[in-house]
């Protein structure tokens, strides 16, 4: 990349931004499941120029041992950047802002899970951003939520999430990099899927109350468009992982036998 | 009373499954009368309760269960176990030996040993323990472990055993299946071991499909009749003399099939060397309907008598 220079504006006389988008617009996001073998679950996000790779073990057992927690499982979310996902070089150390955003994707993440199923073991969350174009960390989270799913983790709902930032006074979704820096402001929001109770809410530069009202209201609409498309990723890759041969698809005779669930149920009709 | 989902339907979290007198169960929870999905699988009804089975998962531990483990540590008197899953298990001595026994219990069973073993207690606070009391538990000396994982295990067992029976039955062999995902599998010979193997995999590959338990006995029965094609040869080499031929694909003197050669020479006057291959390939065009056929036959009857 070219040595970055202010651009001469964020919105220009149309109201269209850098890169074309209007301002509620968000760029186009692209969501796989189960793109790597070896984690027991994953999920890639491309959105806009932003690519991310989550990864999920476990749940499994915790070491060191002196983090487990005696009533649910650990969950553990790191956040790493690539030394090229940047323009200048990201240094490999882990740094003060990889630390924080980790914390904030596992506190944001945390509502959705029910942790307390597998008391004492570690569920393991790694994010690694390949190239980063601004809202990382909400493109984390929506990978993050996908790829729990794709682990078998228990979870009440998925989680998406988006930043909604503030550039010449107007309200802008899906922050782009440029946006982001030369911006007024920005506001990266993450919500529960089912309830739209709101597990994330950072905030850089400055928002008058009203604007940061309308700017949680845009997020919320961004957001219930972002569950779509997770959903939507993880069924595709579901469906094709069961594969039903379609002649067989009414016929169910030879049913999904299931363990110990199935002896309680009917032993409890026969009551 | 509204269900929101097909049978068998693909879900994701969060979606809302049905409302009103249903009964949530496992892969789902219930908040406020309504029941949503908490995992990613196919939804599934039965009488009033939904539930979502699950694709893949780790091994949770639960009272009963028959699992397959490796020994990772011998502690005092416990053996640690590793069953996969987020759990460690422990076996204490107690359960496992008749006193007196050894102070040193890696006599006994050592670092890297695999054990069948059975669950005796596991709850939120305190580890799983086993007991190594009870029909096939043990140390498994020989045989093979197959680890499929265990979503796939209530498909391999079958309703009341009814796939897992069909495979010990058809094949002649000894199976252990374990709820953690393993199987042990101790065959006659090596064919049959593959075959075995492959009717595992199928089922992996295919478990959440329909009339499994039909097309794995009729993949069972039509590859098991090519064995026999071939077994002849091979009992005689073994019973009689071991010198001639130890490679079994080589053309055979007398031909076992005299159907399959009068077909060939029809077809073509090729070289002899293409028969090993040739008869497998003709045969295997016309009997999969009448096998299919039989193996439905089979099923259905096996099915009767459970059911009774």
């Amino acid at each position: 990349m070219s040595p970055e220079t202010k651009p001469d504006f964020l919105i220009n006389p149309e109201g269209l931004r850098i890169d074309g988008r209007r301002t509620d617009e968000m760029r186009p996001i692209e969501l796989k499941v189960g793109v790597l073998k070896q984690a027991d679950g994953s999920a890639s996000i491309r959105q806009g120029n932003t690519y991310i790779l989550a990864a999920v073990y476990g749940p499994r057992e915790l070491h060191p041992r002196h983090l487990t927690i005696n009533d649910r499982a650990y969950l553990r979310c790191v956040y790493r950047m690539a030394t090229f996902s940047v323009p200048d070089r990201k240094r490999p150390a882990p740094s003060r802002r990889e630390r924080e955003i980790s914390m904030v994707i596992a506190n944001a993440l945390k509502p959705a899970l029910f942790l307390e199923d597998y008391p004492r073991a570690v569920v393991d969350v790694f994010i690694q951003v390949i190239q980063a174009d601004g809202g990382t960390r909400c493109a984390a989270i929506n990978a993050a939520s996908l790829a729990l799913a794709d682990a078998g983790i228990p979870m009440k709902t998925l989680v998406p999430a988006v930043a909604v930032g503030k550039a010449e006074g107007k309200l802008l979704v899906d922050l782009g990099d440029e946006e982001d820096k030369y911006g007024g402001g920005d506001v990266p929001m993450a919500m529960l899927g089912t309830t739209g109770d709101i597990t994330l809410l950072q905030q850089d530069g400055s928002f008058a109350k009203e604007e940061l009202v309308e700017a949680m209201g845009m997020g919320v609409t961004a957001m219930k468009y972002i569950l779509e498309l997770q959903k939507e990723a993880l069924k595709s890759a579901y469906t094709k992982k069961v594969a039903i041969e379609g002649e067989e698809l009414d016929e169910y005779e030879d049913d999904l036998e299931t363990d110990l669930g199935e002896a309680e149920i009917a032993g409890e009709e026969d009551e | 009373m509204t269900v929101y989902f097909k049978k068998r339907e693909v879900v994701v979290p969060g979606e809302l499954l049905a409302e009103g007198r249903y009964r949530s169960s496992m892969g789902t929870y219930d908040e406020e009368g309504k029941i949503y999905s908490a995992l990613a699988g196919l939804a599934e009804l039965r009488g009033n309760t939904v539930k979502v089975v699950p694709l893949e998962g780790v091994y949770i531990p639960s009272e009963g269960d028959l699992v397959i483990g490796t020994i990772t540590r011998v502690a005092g008197n416990n053996w640690k176990v590793d069953i996969t899953g987020p759990y460690g298990a422990s076996l204490h001595a107690n359960n496992a030996l008749r006193r007196p026994y050894d102070d040193d219990i890696s006599r006994y069973f050592d670092i890297g040993d695999v054990i069948a073993a059975e669950i005796t207690a596991f709850d939120r606070n305190s580890g799983p323990f086993l007991t190594l009391k009870g029909r096939e538990l043990g140390l498994l000396t020989e045989g093979m472990i197959l680890d499929l994982g265990p979503a796939k295990i209530p498909r391999v067992i079958g309703r009341s055993g009814s796939m897992i029976n069909m495979i010990k039955d058809k094949l002649r062999i000894e199976a252990v299946v374990a709820q953690n995902g393993k199987i042990w599998i101790r065959a006659p010979n090596a064919p049959t071991l593959d075959l075995a193997i492959k009717a595992f995999k199928m089922i992996e590959a295919q478990a959440h499909t329909s009339k499994l338990t039909e097309r794995v006995g009729a993949m069972l029965d039509q590859e098991l009749a090519e064995i026999k094609e071939t077994a002849p040869k091979t009992t005689e080499i073994e019973s009689e003399e071991e010198v001639e031929s130890p490679v079994k694909e080589e053309p055979p003197e007398e031909e076992p099939v005299p159907v399959v050669e009068e077909e060939r020479a029809e077809e073509t006057a090729t070289a002899p060397i293409e028969e090993p291959a040739e008869p497998k390939a003709s045969e295997e065009e016309p009997a999969p309907a009448e096998e299919a056929k039989a193996a439905k036959d089979d099923d259905n009857k096996t099915e009767e008598v459970i059911e009774e």
